[in-house]
């Protein structure tokens, strides 16, 4: 990945013009930018731009793609500057995927070309992007998906036709791009046979479809392909690459968990806490007991969160976001489980079972009923808990893999 | 595991010149607050580097990478969850030491003698070459200066080697309490000095199993004497108690509670119990109108009493996270090597997921006992949450880790060859010891208002 740059310990860089660039610097950028877009009369989207422009988008990245070099770190001065002037920004909770996913995959793949087109509109939020990865037969098993590539005519750079189906697609129906892993060729082994590639969401053959969960709501979709045609521009790596490139981009899905520091009694433990704490007449022995040690769990977590953030500012990641994502799930599973006990009669009732079209999810907003159910996709979406503990087994633990029988047989002879 | 053969240093030969001067490996004060030690001796380095192959417990050291202290960054940075290079330093002494001194077939071996349970050398070693008896003593008082961080890192090394020395008693439990007493007291510095030195060892009179809320215990009778005080009583499950030669001894006088120091050779019989746990020596004492000086009255014995118990309930949990570690390590390489129907079992997802889940455990166990430790250094008003919280996830987390290694070592982890056993009897026992989960949960449960249910609740 390039994208190693980012953690702390660093207090300055020299940028490509030889001016250091330290926290002081940043903050004479951003008041220099205020100074030239007053946010009270500059348009919100001008406003972006303009930051995109002067390299405080993000200034890990390169200068001239929203960035100046600088330490990740540094990111918080300019927040902070431009926070405090009241200046936009742009709504990072939205455009996760592309903040997250697509971005950093661009930049480190992407030719100089794609990266001038898309980074910009991307992290202004003009460009929504999604994923279009997972399909009804390759879940666990993406490098089995089997949406199919095929060059339109003979040429070495000619048009990619795409036809398949993908599913679990959040912001599918306002997504501009999308990240696509599609097979280009079937008769090598799985891995080997994929190409990955930016298509747009708005090209004849691309149809959405509301995907409707358990909760009763749809915050994902189908993407149905037929004949999508995709220009060779729009590859990011080469023919046969994609399984790399995705690798990548799931790589940066893990690093986006961790989160932030939160206090203790923090999130649902506090909700559920207080919901105790009013109701003496529906407490029992038995959730008492189970109450306290997922009161200890969550304080457990929230240490395991900061532990793992001070080594990341101590430039020493270890292993342990993935434990984070294990424990997060299957504690959340488990509280939002008691809380439906704790209600007593009103444990039996439902908020809303209306199918709302949502990009967010309000778990703490909605009733227990709902964090019950929603919380069930805690240990699947963003890798299974059997999946992860594999990846712990043999990666932090180094225990040998599971004889494979797909590894050298060609995609095609695989049964499905 | 690779330790035994681990190449000594030859940095830590007894050399006598090295004695003279304060015991080299545990750090001074002033070393810890810049955050930068002398290397306990010659090579540390180049063996700090060799355990950075461990998969699970290799990382670089926070300080050496420039990593977050207290009160350093804005954000909720506030507690150090990691080790500093002081630390990391004082861990690898520790275990080069243990290493070469106490393997397995070591401890085994003792185990069967039915002699001598504890290896005083071994403790004379730990306690006067590398200077861990004094760690938290305050250099004033002839110790180094150190804190319940520190401590803590020894406790998981003792811990991952379940070394048969009086740490717990001595250093943890004795030695806090005293420094919670009053050290104007002449005989109260001399004993620290003599602590904190190695020269002396001592434990505190209470049940293991008592945990630090309990109210105060009242077996022991104290009545005045000729000079000072007279002690008589009896006290069960002991811990190190047949290793002290002075004991802190919590006893009810005419005016109420008090602590008091008896030396253990004079009308004190000490009497070994048969116990669950082969490594950490427990017996009944019992005081026959022993001579006693009285270091803490009815306005604070009790306080005194409980910061002792909880700084050793909080300082366990390292131990019982040492514990868990050698468990998790000791099976992972187990299960690679071990071939059944034709692969390694560790391929097996039914095995994986458990060393898996395991892994989480003490990652998790690690946090804990890590925030436990800073938050005791600190005297930190969150103590006793932190604490609780450590104690009953920690306690947890080792039983269950030496459930699994036996387990998964299968007939293997069922003989007594086997060191397995040796860690599950610990780890059960510490369970026990201070507290169990439960009382600790309860005890949360007070601290952090969930209220218990009612009366008539199902």
């Amino acid at each position: 990945m390039t994208d190693t740059t980012a953690y702390g310990g660093v207090e300055s860089s020299m940028s490509a013009t030889g001016v250091t660039i330290d926290a002081e610097e940043l903050r004479r950028r951003s008041r220099e930018l205020l100074a030239g877009y007053d946010p009270a009369t500059t348009g919100r989207l001008d406003f972006l731009r303009a930051r995109f422009d002067a390299g405080l988008a993000w200034v890990q990245y390169p200068v001239g793609l929203g960035g100046l070099d600088a330490p990740r770190a540094l990111q918080a001065v300019v927040d902070a500057e431009l926070d405090a002037a009241g200046a936009p920004d742009n709504e990072p909770d939205s455009i996760l995927i592309g903040l997250g996913m697509a971005a950093p995959t661009i930049l480190g793949f992407g030719t100089d070309e794609q990266r001038a087109r898309f980074l910009r509109p991307l992290w202004t939020g003009e460009e929504v992007w999604c994923q279009l990865f997972s399909e009804p037969g390759a879940g666990s098993d993406l490098a089995a998906l089997a949406t199919r590539a095929v060059r339109d005519g003979s040429g070495a750079d000619g048009d990619w036709l795409v036809t398949g189906q993908k599913v679990w697609t959040s912001s599918a129906h306002v997504a501009r791009w999308a990240l696509l892993v599609a097979r280009t060729d079937p008769d090598v082994p799985k891995h080997r046979g994929l190409t990955y590639f930016v298509c747009d969401m708005t090209a004849a053959g691309v149809e959405v479809r509301p995907l409707r969960q358990l909760t009763g709501e749809a915050e994902f979709n189908e993407v149905f392909l037929t004949d999508v045609r995709i220009p060779d521009r729009h590859r990011l790596g080469g023919v046969g690459d994609g399984w790399r490139v995705a690798q990548g981009t799931l790589m940066n899905e893990r690093v986006a968990i961790g989160g932030t520091a939160i206090p203790r009694e923090g999130g649902l433990i506090g909700i559920v806490a207080d919901t105790w704490r009013r109701r003496p007449k529906l407490r029992t022995h038995d959730t008492y007991q189970r109450l306290l040690r997922l009161w200890v769990d969550a304080e457990v977590m929230r240490l395991v969160g900061d532990r793992l953030r001070q080594q990341l500012a101590a430039g020493a990641p270890g292993p342990e976001g993935s434990a984070m994502k294990l424990a997060f799930a299957r504690h959340r599973q488990e509280l939002s489980g008691l809380e439906v006990e704790l209600l007593g009669a009103e444990g039996l009732g439902y908020d809303d079972w209306s199918m709302h079209r949502t990009q967010t999810v309000d778990f703490l907003g909605r009733d227990a009923g709902y964090r019950y159910l929603r919380a069930k996709g805690n240990s699947i979406e963003g890798g299974t808990s059997e999946i992860l503990l594999n990846i712990v087994a043999e990666r932090v633990l180094g225990l040998p893999t599971e004889p494979r029988v797909d590894k050298d047989v060609a995609w095609k002879d695989l049964p499905r | 595991m690779s330790e035994g053969a681990e190449e000594r240093g030859e940095g830590r030969s007894r050399d006598t010149t090295h004695t003279t001067d304060k015991p080299s490996a545990a750090p001074t004060g002033a070393e810890r607050r810049s955050g930068r030690g002398e290397a306990p001796c010659e090579g540390a380095e180049e063996r700090a580097a060799d355990r950075g192959g461990d998969a699970t417990h290799g990382r670089p050291s926070a300080a050496s990478a420039g990593g977050p202290r207290r009160g350093g960054h804005g954000e909720a940075l506030s507690v150090d969850l990691l080790y500093s290079e002081v630390e990391e330093q004082l861990r690898g002494s520790v275990r080069d030491l243990l290493s070469d001194r106490c393997t397995a077939d070591d401890v085994l071996a003792r185990c069967d003698g039915g002699g001598a349970p504890y290896d005083m050398d071994l403790w004379r070693t730990l306690a006067v070459d590398l200077g861990v008896a004094g760690l938290s003593v305050p250099e004033a008082l002839g110790g180094h200066g150190a804190s319940a961080r520190e401590v803590a890192v020894v406790m998981e090394e003792l811990g991952r080697r379940v070394a048969p020395v009086p740490f717990l008693g001595s250093v943890v439990l004795a030695t806090t309490a005293l420094l919670r007493g009053d050290t104007g007291d002449l005989r109260v510095a001399n004993l620290l000095a003599r602590l904190a030195a190695g020269e002396t060892t001592g434990t505190l009179v209470v049940t293991l199993s008592t945990p630090p809320v309990a109210e105060f215990p009242t077996p022991v009778r104290a009545t005045p004497a000729a000079e000072g005080f007279a002690v008589t009583g009896t006290v069960g499950s002991v811990a190190d108690a047949s290793a002290a030669d002075v004991l802190v001894v919590p006893a009810i006088g005419d005016d109420g509670e008090g602590l008091y120091l008896v030396d253990a050779a004079a009308d004190v019989t000490v009497s070994r119990l048969v116990a669950l746990d082969l490594t950490r020596s427990i017996a009944t004492v019992t005081f026959t109108d022993a001579p006693a000086h009285r270091i803490a009255g009815p306005g604070d014995a009790s306080t005194v009493l409980r910061h002792a118990l909880t700084v050793g309930a909080g300082l366990l949990a390292s131990e019982q996270l040492g514990i868990a570690q050698w468990c998790l390590d000791e099976t992972v390489h187990y299960v690679g090597e071990r071939h059944q129907f034709g692969r390694p079992i560790g391929s097996f997802q039914a095995i994986k997921h458990r060393l898996a889940q395991l892994w989480l455990g003490l990652v998790s166990a690690r946090a804990a006992a890590r925030h436990a430790a800073s938050v005791l250094a600190a005297n930190d008003p969150d103590t006793a949450v932190a604490v609780a919280v450590a104690q009953s996830y920690c306690a947890t987390v080792a039983v269950h880790a030496a459930e699994e290694a036996v387990q998964l070592h299968g007939g293997t982890g069922m003989t007594w060859e086997h060191p397995a056993h040796l860690y599950l009897k610990r780890a059960k026992s510490d369970e026990l010891a201070l507290g169990t989960p439960g009382h600790h949960l309860a005890n949360l449960a007070h601290l952090v208002d969930i209220p218990p249910p009612e009366p008539d609740a199902g």
